[in-house]
C-alpha cells in the first residue's frame, strides 16, 4: 500500500516530485513548490489516495541550504488508513521569496496552520483568506522561529488594545459577540 | 481610638493608637483577592484556597472576580508579552490601596522562559509588593508571602518583599545509628 501511494503521486506529477523515500514505512514525497496546490489538490480528490484530513502543516529552517525552508504537510486518509508526509522547499538564504500557494481551498483546517507558519517561520501563502499573526501579536517585528532571529530578543511592550477589527472569514456571530457587543458601545473591556 | 470594656466589666476604658496603624491593622486581615491565574501555578493557588492549607484563616479567601472590588492581586503564573496590557489594564482597574503579589518564578522574572514571548517579571510594568520563588512555590510559602505582606502592610512599608526558602522538615537527613 505504502510504496503504491507513492507511485500514484509520481505517476501523477512526474518530474515536479523532486524525492519520495519510505523509510520505517514513512511515506514522504518532496514535490515542486509550483505544484504544491496541485498535489494537494490530487491528494484529496484522488480515489485511490483518497485524503481527507490534513494532520499537520509546519516548516523547518535550515539556514545554510538553498531553498532555506521545507514546508511540511502531513496528510492522512480516513478511509484507506494511509498517511503521507509532503514537503517543498522555498525561499532565498536571506528568507526573502519564502512563498507558497495556500491550501485553504483544499482543507480548510489548514487556515490557522498557515497563519502559525505565516507567523513563526515568515513563509507567506498566496491566496490564504485572512493571513495574519496567529500567536504573537501586529506589532511583533520578525518571525521569531527562524534560526537567525536572536534567542535572547525582547520586543518593547505594547499599548492595551481598545476594540477589535472584525476580519473577513468571520461572521458577527464569532466568538463572545453578545458580550462584546452590549458593553460600551461595542468595544472589547 | 474608641471606647472599649475592661475586661472585668466593670466600667468602660480606652485604647489610643494612631489611624495609619488601625487602617494597616484592618486591611491586613480582610484583602479581596483577584487571582489572575494563568498558568500550571494556579494548582498550587487552589491548593492555598483549599481546606488543608486553607487562606481563610488569613482573612484572604475572598476571590472578586472583577478588579474594581479587589486590593489584592495574585499573579499567577506566566505573563506572555501580549498579555502584559491587559495585566496592566487590570492592575490599573484596581482600587487603592492596592497590592501585588508575584506567584511563583515565572511571575517574578520570567523563570526558565528566557524567551521573545514571555514577560521577564511583571515588575517590568506593574509595581510588585511580594514575590513568592518556587516552580511552582509549595502553599506554605504562599502562605509565607502572604504574612510577609501582612506584615508589611501593617508597618506601612513598601518596598518589594520576598519569601525566603523554608526546609521541609520532612526532608532532613535521617539521623545515623538510630533504630538500626
Amino acid at each position: 500500500m505504502s510504496l503504491e501511494l507513492l507511485d500514484i503521486l509520481a505517476a501523477e506529477l512526474g518530474p515536479a516530485l523532486i524525492e519520495k523515500s519510505s523509510d520505517h514505512g514513512d511515506d514522504t514525497a518532496v514535490v515542486d513548490p509550483a505544484s504544491w496546490l496541485r498535489a494537494a489538490r490530487f491528494l484529496r480528490d484522488d480515489s485511490r489516495c483518497d485524503m481527507q484530513m490534513m494532520v499537520d502543516l509546519c516548516a523547518v529552517d535550515f539556514p545554510q541550504r538553498e531553498p532555506r525552508f521545507d514546508v511540511v504537510m502531513h496528510l492522512h486518509s480516513l478511509s484507506k488508513g494511509h498517511r503521507l508526509r509532503l514537503k517543498t522547499r522555498v525561499g532565498k538564504p536571506s528568507g526573502d521569496g519564502a512563498e507558497l500557494e495556500s491550501v485553504v481551498s483544499v482543507w480548510a483546517g489548514a487556515n490557522w496552520f498557515e497563519r502559525e507558519t505565516f507567523d513563526m517561520m515568515g513563509i507567506s501563502f498566496r491566496g490564504h483568506p485572512d493571513l495574519r499573526r496567529i500567536l504573537t501579536y501586529p506589532e511583533f517585528v520578525g518571525h521569531p522561529l527562524r534560526k537567525d532571529y536572536p534567542a535572547n530578543r525582547i520586543q518593547p511592550l505594547v499599548q492595551f488594545r481598545q476594540g477589535y477589527e472584525k476580519v473577513p472569514p468571520f461572521d458577527e456571530f464569532e466568538g463572545m459577540s453578545f458580550g462584546r457587543k452590549t458593553f460600551g458601545n461595542g468595544r472589547a473591556g | 481610638m474608641g471606647e472599649v470594656t475592661d475586661l472585668s466589666g466593670a466600667g468602660p476604658g480606652f485604647v489610643t493608637t494612631r489611624l495609619s496603624a488601625a487602617l494597616g491593622w484592618a486591611r491586613k486581615y480582610s484583602f479581596f483577592s483577584y487571582p489572575f491565574s494563568t498558568a500550571c501555578c494556579a494548582m498550587e493557588f487552589f491548593a492555598v484556597a483549599s481546606p488543608r492549607f486553607d487562606v481563610a484563616r488569613f482573612g484572604a479567601e475572598f476571590p472578586r472576580f472583577s478588579p474594581r472590588q479587589a486590593d489584592l492581586l495574585w499573579v499567577v503564573g506566566t505573563i506572555s508579552q501580549r498579555q502584559a496590557p491587559v495585566l496592566r489594564r487590570i492592575y490599573e482597574q484596581m482600587t487603592e490601596p492596592k497590592w501585588v503579589m508575584a506567584f511563583g518564578t515565572c511571575a517574578s522574572c520570567g523563570g526558565f522562559y528566557d524567551n521573545y514571548a514571555t514577560l521577564a517579571g511583571i515588575d517590568k510594568i506593574i509595581p510588585c509588593d511580594i514575590y513568592v520563588p518556587g516552580c511552582p512555590p509549595r502553599p506554605e510559602a504562599v502562605l509565607d508571602g502572604l504574612l510577609l505582606l501582612q506584615d508589611k502592610i501593617k508597618r506601612g512599608d513598601r518596598t518589594p518583599g520576598i519569601v525566603k526558602p523554608r526546609r521541609d522538615p520532612a526532608d532532613q537527613p535521617r539521623a545515623r545509628g538510630v533504630a538500626r
